[in-house]
């Protein structure tokens, strides 16, 4: 590790460390635990509801994706300004932070317990969130570790697992929200500083923007067979639109799931609503979207372009000078030391096909390899290589640790909001709900509080062992999916629908939730298969196999369900109490 | 466009930038408004936390 790299990690770790303590200086009285004193300022308030909403499946997950599917990723990334930003701290907000602030409510499943007067409300969305985070929260776990290894050298996963689990659960304990929200604020300020770089390193290394994208565009004759089979028409193209055949698979597949389950599915993130009710006021939310839209145009958007653009990287620019040591012309591969490698541990394994181009060194002049390989050809199929290779390969060597930093920053914002929202839902709304007639001291609700952070860190990492480690791939879409549908619509009526009632919000809320998870227990295919009970009971996949059912996201199932049980069992109730109502919404709004 | 040739990319693209502006010409243009705290009254929490901060 070089001197600048250990520089720049020591400073990091130092800062780390400050504001977790900053957090826990700051932290009197419950109110700070929770909901960062109702204070914070508007640029954190930003930078934590993006960092926090940008976890690493973000950047090297979907990013990978991006450079399989090409550049209709960017409709995501649109969304998630649009839709995730300014329609969601606008229409959103603003409501959650004044009706909180009216209701008392610290916490998501409270604001809308309270609002519906119903505390098995708080208590079954305090359960989804307790039961069902821990999934998403390893996931991320997972991830995280594997930079925690890379960035310390740290041989055993496991040692690098705990290690970080510690020491974000380690802050968030000791700071609540306030703590938690100023590390995001650093780790998204480190975000934002590499994916500048990085776009602009991109932009540079493929001869500029215009250059980058028209090669990309003649690239489109490259796509594999069996993505054309499917509909993808190349990587700046949308793919087929249709219904009843495969050649539209991959158009629902990148439309419904990512686009509608994720850029929806973020609105009712138990994690990010709570950060509405963080500010003082109305001026503070209006402040937080400027920040808000950009922060979100540089995470996802760079990371759909990069993606796709690695593409014409790997095709057209990778050159590898060095040492052949091994030529396996049946395997297709070569391994390659590359020129200024310390050891063969540095070495590449390069995928050969047709059009790659070897070159013998004569004379002692080094061996020359190009590739000449798409992206997801030149990491062997693994998605999750592509950005990684891309970044090892065509970035600088300086740029390696800052974007090791950027994804241990996106893991760790993610993990701490998640480790947090775990506590307050275990203590708050299950614990305090559940035990009525024991009335916590204000000192009482933190120390309740931190213990449901332990019990979801214990099970977090408990779940990230070895053998439980493929069902938690698919754990990411369950968790936003089932958040959508259970919550969206209760959260949506809470704060608009005067009418809305407690069985409405009841119906919906469970409603949507057992659709959610019955659609991704036995139909949709990528949680169906993952988890494997449709095949237990019924010996098949997936109940429905014609094409497209199987890749269309339960989203588009259970959210109408969801809005439907809502009206109906609004309507089938009488009104709400009307002081009540202005309880909630106050007396000047009509 | 930009080196682009399908209509629903450019879109995407261009959209995406828009609204990053969007936001950011939002927040400039209302960076002062809703400063006012609604005037209601005070629910007991309010009060119960204003005790513990005291206490405090």
């Amino acid at each position: 590790m070089g001197v600048f790299e250990a520089i720049i990690i020591i400073l990091y770790i130092f800062a780390t460390g400050y504001l977790g303590y900053l957090g826990y200086r700051h932290t009197k009285t419950s109110t700070d635990y929770m909901l960062a004193g109702r204070e914070i300022h508007p640029m954190v308030m930003a930078l934590s509801y993006g960092a926090t909403f940008i976890s690493t499946s973000a950047i090297v997950g979907f990013g990978g994706v991006a450079g399989v599917y090409g550049m209709s990723l960017l409709w995501l990334a649109f969304l998630n300004i649009f839709v995730g930003i300014l329609i969601a701290f606008v229409f959103l907000g603003e409501p959650t932070r004044e009706m909180g602030r009216r209701l008392g409510a610290h916490t998501f499943p409270e604001l809308l317990g309270k609002r519906f007067q119903s505390r098995f409300i708080q208590i079954f969305a305090g359960a989804v969130i307790f039961l069902f985070m821990p999934l998403y929260t390893t996931a991320v776990l997972l991830g995280g570790a594997e930079f925690v290894q890379t960035i310390f050298h740290i041989d055993n996963f496991t040692i690098s697992l705990l290690i970080l689990a510690l020491v974000v659960g380690a802050y968030v304990l000791a700071g609540g929200l306030k703590g938690v929200m100023y590390n995001d604020a650093l780790q998204g300020c480190v975000m934002l500083v590499g994916m500048l770089i990085l776009i602009f390193l991109t932009y540079r290394v493929l001869g500029g923007i215009n250059e980058a994208h028209k090669s990309l565009t003649d690239m489109a004759p490259l796509v594999p067979d069996n993505l054309k089979a499917i509909g993808h028409q190349g990587w700046t193209s949308s793919p087929k639109f249709g219904w009843g055949d495969k050649s539209y698979n991959m158009w629902w597949a990148v439309i419904s799931t990512i686009v509608l389950g994720v850029g929806i599915g973020v609105l009712a993130q138990p994690q990010m609503a709570v950060r509405f009710m963080t500010v003082k006021s109305r001026r503070e939310i209006n402040r937080a979207i400027a920040i808000g839209g950009l922060f979100i145009l540089l995470l996802p958007g760079v990371v759909y372009t990069v993606g796709p653009l690695s593409n014409v990287f790997f095709y057209e620019k990778e050159v590898i000078q060095g040492k052949i040591l091994l030529n396996d012309e049946e395997n297709k591969k070569v391994v390659i030391l590359p020129e200024g490698a310390t050891d063969e541990s540095f070495a590449l394994t390069i995928p050969i096909n047709p059009k790659s181009e070897i070159i013998l060194g004569e004379n002692g002049s080094p061996d020359i390899v190009r590739p000449r390989a798409i992206a997801i050809a030149r990491t062997g199929g693994r998605v999750d290589k592509i950005i990684p290779t891309y970044i090892d390969r065509a970035m600088p060597r300086w740029f390696g640790i800052i974007f090791l930093l950027t994804l241990l920053s996106a893991a760790i914002s993610t993990l701490s909001s998640q480790f947090h929202a775990m506590g307050t839902s275990a203590g708050r709304d299950i614990f305090e709900q559940v035990a009525p007639r024991y009335k916590p001291t204000d000192r009482a609700t933190i120390s309740i509080t931190r213990i449901g952070i332990m019990i979801g860190l214990v099970a977090s990492i408990f779940l990230a062992a070895k053998p439980l480690r493929d069902y938690i791939a698919v754990s990411t879409a369950l968790f936003f999916g089932l958040c959508a549908s259970a919550f969206l619509p209760a959260f949506v009526g809470a704060l608009f629908w005067k009418r809305m009632t407690k069985l409405g919000a009841i119906l919906s809320i469970v409603g949507g939730f057992i659709v959610s998870g019955i659609w991704m227990l036995f139909f949709y295919s990528k949680t169906a298969g993952g988890i494997g009970l449709c095949m237990m009971l019924t010996g098949k996949t997936t109940l429905l196999t014609s094409p497209n059912w199987p890749v269309v996201d339960p989203i588009i199932v259970s959210l109408p369900i969801s809005i439907i049980l809502a009206i109906i069992g609004s309507l089938l109730t009488k009104p709400p109490d009307s002081k009540h109502i202005k309880e909630c919404f106050g007396k000047n709004k009509k | 466009m930009l080196g682009l040739e399908d209509f629903w990319i450019v879109s995407a693209y261009v959209l995406s930038v828009a609204s990053a502006l969007g936001c950011l010409v939002y927040g400039i243009i209302c960076w002062n408004k809703g400063g006012e705290i609604l005037d209601i009254d005070n629910g007991t929490w309010e009060k119960e936390e204003e005790e513990v901060k005291e206490s405090l």
